[in-house]
C-alpha cells in the first residue's frame, strides 16, 4: 500500500497513476476486509476502484495526461502537508488500541445496537439497520450529497458549447437538423476525397 | 472496429446482465448480507458505463437516456424524503418506520426497503449522470476512446 502511494505520488504520467490509485482501493478495501468491514470494503471495491477509475480518466479525455512539472519546490504546501500531518499523527497517540474493549466506541450506542436492533428494527445486518434505521437523516444526506453533487457537475460542465446539455432534447433536435442540412464544408471536402479516390 | 472489439463486445455482453442481477441482489439483500441501496446503485451504473465504454456512449443514451437518470436521480431522493412524510402523515416521526406496518418490525422492513431503494436510485441516476456529462465532453484522441460517438 505504501508502495502504491509512493508511486502515485513520484509519477508523472496521470494515466498511470489513476490506475494506481484504483490498486490503492482495492487493496484498501481488502485492508477493510481484514477488519471485518466488509460495508465498507464493498463500497471502496466499487466506488473507489471502479467508478471514480473511469471518472478520472474522463476526466483525462478532457484535460491532458501529463502532470506539470513546476521549477520551484513548492514549500508552503510542504510545511502545509507536513504540519497537518503530524497533528493527524499525534492525534493518534490519544486513540485506545485497535480492538479495545474499553474505547468510548463501544461503550457508547454499539452495544444497544448489537443487543437491541434483531429486536427493534430486525435485519440481521446491523449495518444496513443502522444506516437506514438509526441513522436515517444522515442516509438521508448522504443521498442529498450525491444528488447535488450530480447536480453540480451538471451545471458546470453539463452544457456544451452550443449552451445545450448533450443528451437533451433540444441537442436531438439540434443534431437532427444537422443531419438533415449538412453545412457546407463537410459536404465539400467529402466531394473532393470521392474526386481523389476516383 | 466492429473486429477489433469483437471480444470485449462479447464480454460485455456476457457480463452486463450478470452486474445488472447482481446489482438487484445487493439491494435486496442488503438486509441480510454486506451491501445496501448505496453499493446496489454505482453497481447498477457500472453496468450501464460498461456497455457505453464498448458499444459507445451514443448506443448507450439509446439505451437509457440522459433524461431517464436525471429523474432517477431526482426520484431517488423524493422516495426517500417521501417516505419521512409518509410516516408523519401515518401519525409517527419522520422516517420513523414502525408506523408503515401492522407491527413494528414489518414497518422497519418496509420503510427500510423504500429508503435503500430511493438511494439505490439516487446514486445510479448520479453515477451515470456524472460519466455521460464527462463523456459527452471526451474527444477521441486522449486515453481512452469513450466509444464511436465523435
Amino acid at each position: 500500500m505504501a508502495g502504491t502511494a509512493y508511486w502515485l505520488v513520484k509519477l508523472r504520467n496521470l494515466f498511470a497513476v489513476v490506475m494506481l490509485s484504483g490498486i490503492y482501493s482495492l487493496i484498501a478495501a481488502v485492508l477493510y476486509v481484514v477488519m471485518d468491514a466488509v460495508d465498507v470494503a464493498f463500497t471502496e471495491a466499487a466506488v473507489g476502484a471502479g467508478i471514480s477509475t473511469v471518472l478520472m480518466l474522463g476526466t483525462l479525455a478532457l484535460t491532458t495526461d501529463q502532470e506539470k512539472v513546476h521549477k520551484k519546490p513548492p514549500v508552503l504546501a510542504l510545511v502545509l502537508v507536513l504540519a497537518t500531518g503530524g497533528v493527524l499523527v499525534y492525534g493518534t497517540f490519544d486513540m485506545p488500541r485497535y480492538g479495545d474493549i474499553n474505547a468510548p466506541i463501544h461503550q457508547h450506542v454499539a452495544n444497544r445496537y448489537i443487543e437491541k436492533s434483531g429486536a427493534e428494527v430486525g435485519p440481521p445486518n446491523i449495518v444496513t439497520s443502522i444506516l437506514a434505521s438509526y441513522r436515517g437523516y444522515d442516509t438521508l444526506g448522504e443521498t442529498a450529497v450525491v444528488f447535488t453533487a450530480a447536480i453540480g457537475v451538471l451545471v458546470i460542465i453539463g452544457r456544451s458549447k452550443g449552451g445545450v446539455m448533450p443528451g437533451s432534447t433540444a441537442a436531438r433536435r439540434r443534431r437532427k437538423d444537422k443531419d438533415r442540412a449538412p453545412d457546407q464544408p463537410s459536404t465539400a471536402s467529402s466531394d473532393l476525397d470521392e474526386e481523389a479516390s476516383s | 472496429m466492429m473486429v477489433e472489439k469483437v471480444l470485449l463486445r462479447v464480454i460485455a455482453k456476457l457480463l452486463i446482465p450478470l452486474i445488472m442481477l447482481f446489482a438487484l441482489y445487493v439491494q435486496f439483500h442488503g438486509d441480510f448480507g454486506p451491501g445496501g441501496g448505496f453499493q446496489a446503485g454505482v453497481i447498477f451504473a457500472v453496468a450501464f458505463i460498461l456497455y457505453a465504454l464498448i458499444f459507445g456512449i451514443r448506443v448507450a443514451r439509446k439505451s437509457i437516456p440522459s433524461s431517464v437518470t436525471r429523474t432517477l436521480l431526482a426520484l431517488g431522493v423524493l422516495i426517500y424524503g417521501g417516505t419521512g412524510i409518509l410516516t408523519m402523515l401515518l401519525g409517527g416521526e419522520f422516517l420513523d418506520y414502525n408506523v408503515l406496518g401492522s407491527t413494528p418490525l414489518a414497518g422497519q422492513h418496509l420503510g427500510i426497503l423504500l429508503v435503500e431503494f430511493g438511494v439505490g436510485m439516487t446514486v445510479a441516476g448520479a453515477m451515470i449522470t456524472i460519466f455521460y456529462t464527462f463523456a459527452g465532453h471526451a474527444n477521441g484522441d486522449l486515453p481512452f476512446r469513450i466509444g464511436d460517438d465523435r
